[in-house]
Formats: C-alpha cells, structure tokens, sequence
C-alpha cells in the first residue's frame, strides 16, 4: 500500500500530547512543512525530543515560540530566548541532555537496547539521580533509551517505497530518529521512482517509513 | 594586536601535529584563521561533517551544509558528512586530537565550568559535556578575567562541564597547564610580567625558574 499522505492527513493522525522526534540541527534538517502543519493545526501540549530548538522563527522555535510545546528533551536552548524564558517560568518542562548522549539514547531506542554507559557527565550535575557503572578503573553513567510516538523526517531525497538519501549537515539526527519512533513521517524535498536511490545510498531503510509526505502540486 | 587574536595565535601554534580538530564557539572559531604554514588539520562541526571552512564566496551558500550555529560553511577537498551518532562517536572514541573549547571559570585542578551559570543563563551544554570528556587534548582559550574578576579560580563555584583535567589554559595574560602540583605558569603575553599574572590571577600559581614569553610576534 503507498505511504503517500496529503501533509494535513499526516499531521492530523498526531495527537495533542504526543511524543515527537524532530529532526534538525538549528533548523537545518528540520521538517518545515511539518513544523508549520503542527502550527496549523494548533497541536498543543507535545514533547518534542531535538537536539535544539534553533530561533524563535526558526524551525522547532516556532513550535515553542507559538506555545504547542509541553515538554523538551534536547541538548542546547541557547540560541532560543523563548525556550529559556518558558523554563525559567516553569511553563515549560526542560530536559537538557549532552548532545552525543542524546544521540546514543536515540539510538539506544531504535537500536533495541537497555541503555547505554557514557562517561559524558560523570561528576556532573548531569550525573543527579543517575546510576554509575565501574569498568576498568573507569566510571560510567548509565544512560536510558529514549523512544517517540512520532519521529518528524526531513530527507533530501526519497523513492516511492520510503528509502531516504540525506544531504551533509541536514542528516544529523534524521536517520538515528528514523529507527526510534512508533510512527515514522517523513518530508523529503525529492520523491523519485524506486531504483533510482541505489541500494548502496540508502542510509534509512524504506521498512521504517511509514508516512512519506506528498509533495504539493506545482505548476508551469 | 587585540587580546583575542593574540589568544587564537597561540592556540594555533597548538595545532601543528593535529589531525582532527574541534574549535568551540565564540573565540576559538577565530583560531582556524591564524594556523601556522605546514598545518594540516580537517576541522570538525559536530552536527555532522569534518573538512569545514568558511563559505568561499558570497551567493555559494548551501542550506544543507552549516555550522553548529547554523551558519552556512563550505567543505573542503576531502570532507566528509555524517550523522550525530558517529559525529560523537569521534569526539567520545578517542578520534579527536583537539578540542578548543571557551570558559567561564577554571579551577587550580583544571576543571572547566563553560555550560551555565545558574539562574542568569542556562543556553545548555551541547556538545561541550562530550568534548571535553573526550578529546584527547582540551584546550580551554578565554580571557584571564571578566568584569574585574579572575576567572582562573581556586575551585569552580559555576557548574562543570566535566571532572576531567583539561591539557592547556590560554589566556590573554599566560599559558597554564593544569598538572598534579597546580596550575603551572608556562608563557606569559608579550610585555606582561609574572608579577602581573599572579595578581590577575584567583588561585596559587607554581612559577618555574623562567617563564618564557608566548612565541607571538606582538
């Protein structure tokens, strides 16, 4: 069965509340036609698990900005003054996470595993509440997986099927999101044929695409 | 020569025998334009690529190719672009052979507090936390004081990016290098005298028999 959706259906099957992946390093890789759907279609009270929340007209920073946003689990606020003043209010729930053990948690989650040891934060404040683990005279933290309802994609090019190509730094944390969510919503700013992505350049496998977003008619 | 450039000059002169390097924001980006000749480093972004440089030419801007701030950037022969796993991956596993990384306080161990300062600034630590647990060399490049304060301290009173004892301190007034003992005097700034250091200065310094004077033409 096709995967193909209008953009408003995709985003209509997200619920206010859910968990969502999003993709985008300070917008970069950021679904935009997602982001701006959500807005649309007032989604309210999400978690949103990203590695930042870029500008306040940027990318994930309009979700916050425009106040559909709940909860935050991502590594760097600071380039977001409204994100920072929601926390500081307490109108908005923010985890902060070392970057790379953001990525290994995400992946954790897709990668079907119990954890993961990092010695990022060791004698931090980020170790409060965390167990360590000893091995070899050295100290780890043990760190838990994260997983979504829904992860938001952005793909430079995708086929019919869903298998997906990314382009440099918009890859970032796309296909490690792609692996750790319930439902996988994908916007690419390409859709070919199948076959024309050779297998080789596949970097997200299209069995874990479950929506590709339909691209809009254009004309002339 | 502002304090700043002569700060990147003498982190840059770090830079001879790397490979592969990460340059924090703010004042260790400036570091990339002062390499000695014969340096041969790929400079890594840490959203995803090794090989950056700045954009060669206004109007060739990708949007797919930007730095950690989310400028555009360009890359050069031989990049290579790769997801925030593996891009940790290189930081963490012992790949990346320097880390120059901005600071709020360093304390007479060699810790370094550059993530937040608590309830005026909380940006985040991004990837600052994994950097400096990595790397195999932390170079920490800041001013030696801010506001009238010292921020070389006897113990950290922000919150530290990590318990591991950084490799190099480059100020605009000396050279440290944590060690066992303390903090040693290594170089001071062209025209700037020990006596001077260790008056900026918020903790006990050990002070060899000579202090040489940074290898920077003034």
């Amino acid at each position: 069965m096709s995967k193909v959706r209008k953009l408003e259906d995709a985003v209509a099957a997200i619920p206010d509340g859910a968990v969502l992946m999003i993709g985008g390093f300070m917008g970069v890789g950021t679904p935009p036609r997602l982001i701006d759907e959500l807005i649309r279609q007032n989604k309210r009270g999400l978690t949103v698990i990203a590695n930042d929340t870029a500008r306040p007209t940027v990318g994930i920073g309009k979700l916050v900005a425009g106040r559909h946003v709940a909860r935050v689990i991502a590594s760097h606020i600071g380039t977001n003054p409204e994100t920072q003043r929601q926390m500081i209010a307490g109108e908005t729930e923010v985890e902060l996470v070392p970057q790379g053990t953001l990525a290994e948690r995400v992946r954790a989650g897709g990668f079907g595993l119990g954890g993961i040891l990092t010695p990022t934060g060791v004698g931090t404040v980020v170790a409060d509440g965390k167990r360590t683990v000893e091995l070899d005279g050295r100290t780890f933290l043990l760190e838990t997986p994260l997983k979504a309802d829904f992860a938001l994609i952005l793909a430079k090019r995708a086929d019919y099927y869903g298998n997906l190509e990314y382009a440099l730094t918009a890859r970032n944390f796309n296909p490690l999101m792609a692996m750790a969510a319930e439902t996988v919503i994908v916007e690419a700013e390409d859709i070919v044929p199948v076959g024309m992505i050779p297998p080789d350049h596949v970097v997200t496998p299209n069995v874990l695409v479950d929506v590709l977003v339909a691209k809009e008619a254009r004309h002339g | 020569m502002d304090e700043k450039t002569l700060i990147a000059k003498r982190v840059a002169l770090e830079l001879r025998d790397a490979r592969l390097v990460n340059l924090g924001i703010g004042l260790p980006t400036l570091v990339a334009r002062h390499l000695p000749a014969g340096t041969n480093v790929f400079f890594q972004s840490e959203n995803g690529i090794i090989g950056m440089e700045p954009v060669p030419e206004e109007g060739l801007e990708n949007a797919d190719l930007s730095d950690a701030g989310g400028s555009p950037i360009g890359a050069v022969p031989g990049a290579a672009s790769f997801d925030s796993a593996v891009s940790f991956g290189l930081i963490r596993g012992g790949h990346l052979d320097v880390t120059v990384l901005g600071g709020l306080q360093v304390d007479e161990e060699g810790r370094l507090a550059n993530w937040m300062v608590p309830g005026r600034m909380v940006p985040g630590m991004g990837g600052a936390m994994d950097l400096v647990s990595g790397a195999k060399r932390v170079i920490v490049a800041m001013q030696h004081s801010a506001k009238g304060e010292s921020k070389i301290v006897k113990r950290c009173t922000l919150p530290l990016t990590s318990v591991r004892r950084v490799d190099l301190v480059v100020t605009d007034l000396a050279v440290l290098e944590p060690t066992d003992a303390g903090l040693v005097l290594k170089e001071t700034a062209p025209g700037v005298s020990v006596a001077q250091v260790l008056a900026a200065t918020g903790c006990e310094l050990i002070v060899p028999a000579t202090v040489p004077a940074m290898p920077i033409d003034a």
